[in-house]
């Protein structure tokens, strides 16, 4: 089963500069498992112990996997994933009022 | 150096006033490669508050196909800041994922005075860089 991955500028140290690369498994996370074997390191920057990391987004064709499974999204030949670190920021600093907290690298 | 178009410039000020006291972000693409900022996309600000910032999901998968079909890349990523000075905080460093891009910061705490500054952010770092206005940008 062939999964087509579109990886983001940032994470093609782990491609070898390539754009896209081909990932074979029948959920996202079998793929990136998959995809791992080849590119080492690369799962790693896309999900951590407790899941997909906060600063990744990944899509499943035109879905945000958020809210269609998460790393268990079904994945079908021909599935296009594609992953884009979320573009955010902001002046506030450390953890946000109303649950909702921010930049653990600052902290 | 950040080379930008008088009107460009304008355009990202005028974003930042319209949307105070929220942030307001978006995105200036260029033709790959170039590091000529030449198409002004403002953005949504999902988060509509005044100290975050976040493209909404969608609308972030929408803007990269449309880049890609083009042959673009992001070669500003800007936001303001509007109680504080134009300068990157540990959020906007926590989250900063293209180290190509010139981040544009705007701070519009003050009505009358226009902070524009633009940096660099690789694994990090922050590196101010000079910031040149010129009227249009020349082909080269």
């Amino acid at each position: 089963m062939a999964i087509e991955v579109r990886i983001p500028t940032i994470l093609r140290t782990y491609t070898g500069g390539e754009k896209a690369v081909t990932g074979d498994g029948a959920t996202l996370a079998a793929v990136l498992q998959d995809l791992d074997s080849r590119h080492p390191g690369l799962r790693d920057r896309i999900v951590d112990e407790k899941g997909l990391r906060r600063f990744v987004n990944v899509y499943v064709n035109d879905e945000d996997v958020r809210f269609i499974g998460g790393l268990d999204t079904g994945l079908k030949d021909g599935d296009t994933v594609t992953v884009l670190p979320a573009v955010a920021g902001g002046a506030r600093s450390g953890r946000a009022r109303g649950g909702r907290d921010v930049g653990t690298a600052g902290g | 150096m950040l080379v930008i178009d008088q009107g460009t410039y304008d355009a990202i000020v005028a974003h930042a006033r319209r949307d105070h006291p929220d942030e307001a972000c978006g995105v200036v693409a260029g033709p790959a490669g170039s590091d000529r900022p030449e198409r002004f996309i403002p953005m949504v600000n999902a988060a509509r508050s005044p100290t975050f910032y976040e493209f909404d999901s969608a609308d972030l998968l929408a803007l990269y196909r449309d880049m890609d079909a083009r042959d673009e890349e992001p070669v500003i990523v800007y936001h303001s800041h509007t109680a504080t000075e134009a300068y990157p905080s540990r959020t906007d460093i926590s989250y900063a994922s293209e180290p190509g891009a010139h981040y544009v910061l705007v701070s519009t705490r003050e009505p009358d005075t226009v902070e524009f500054r633009s940096f660099r952010i690789v694994d990090s770092i922050v590196t101010e860089e000079e910031v040149r206005v010129v009227a249009t940008l020349h082909q080269s």
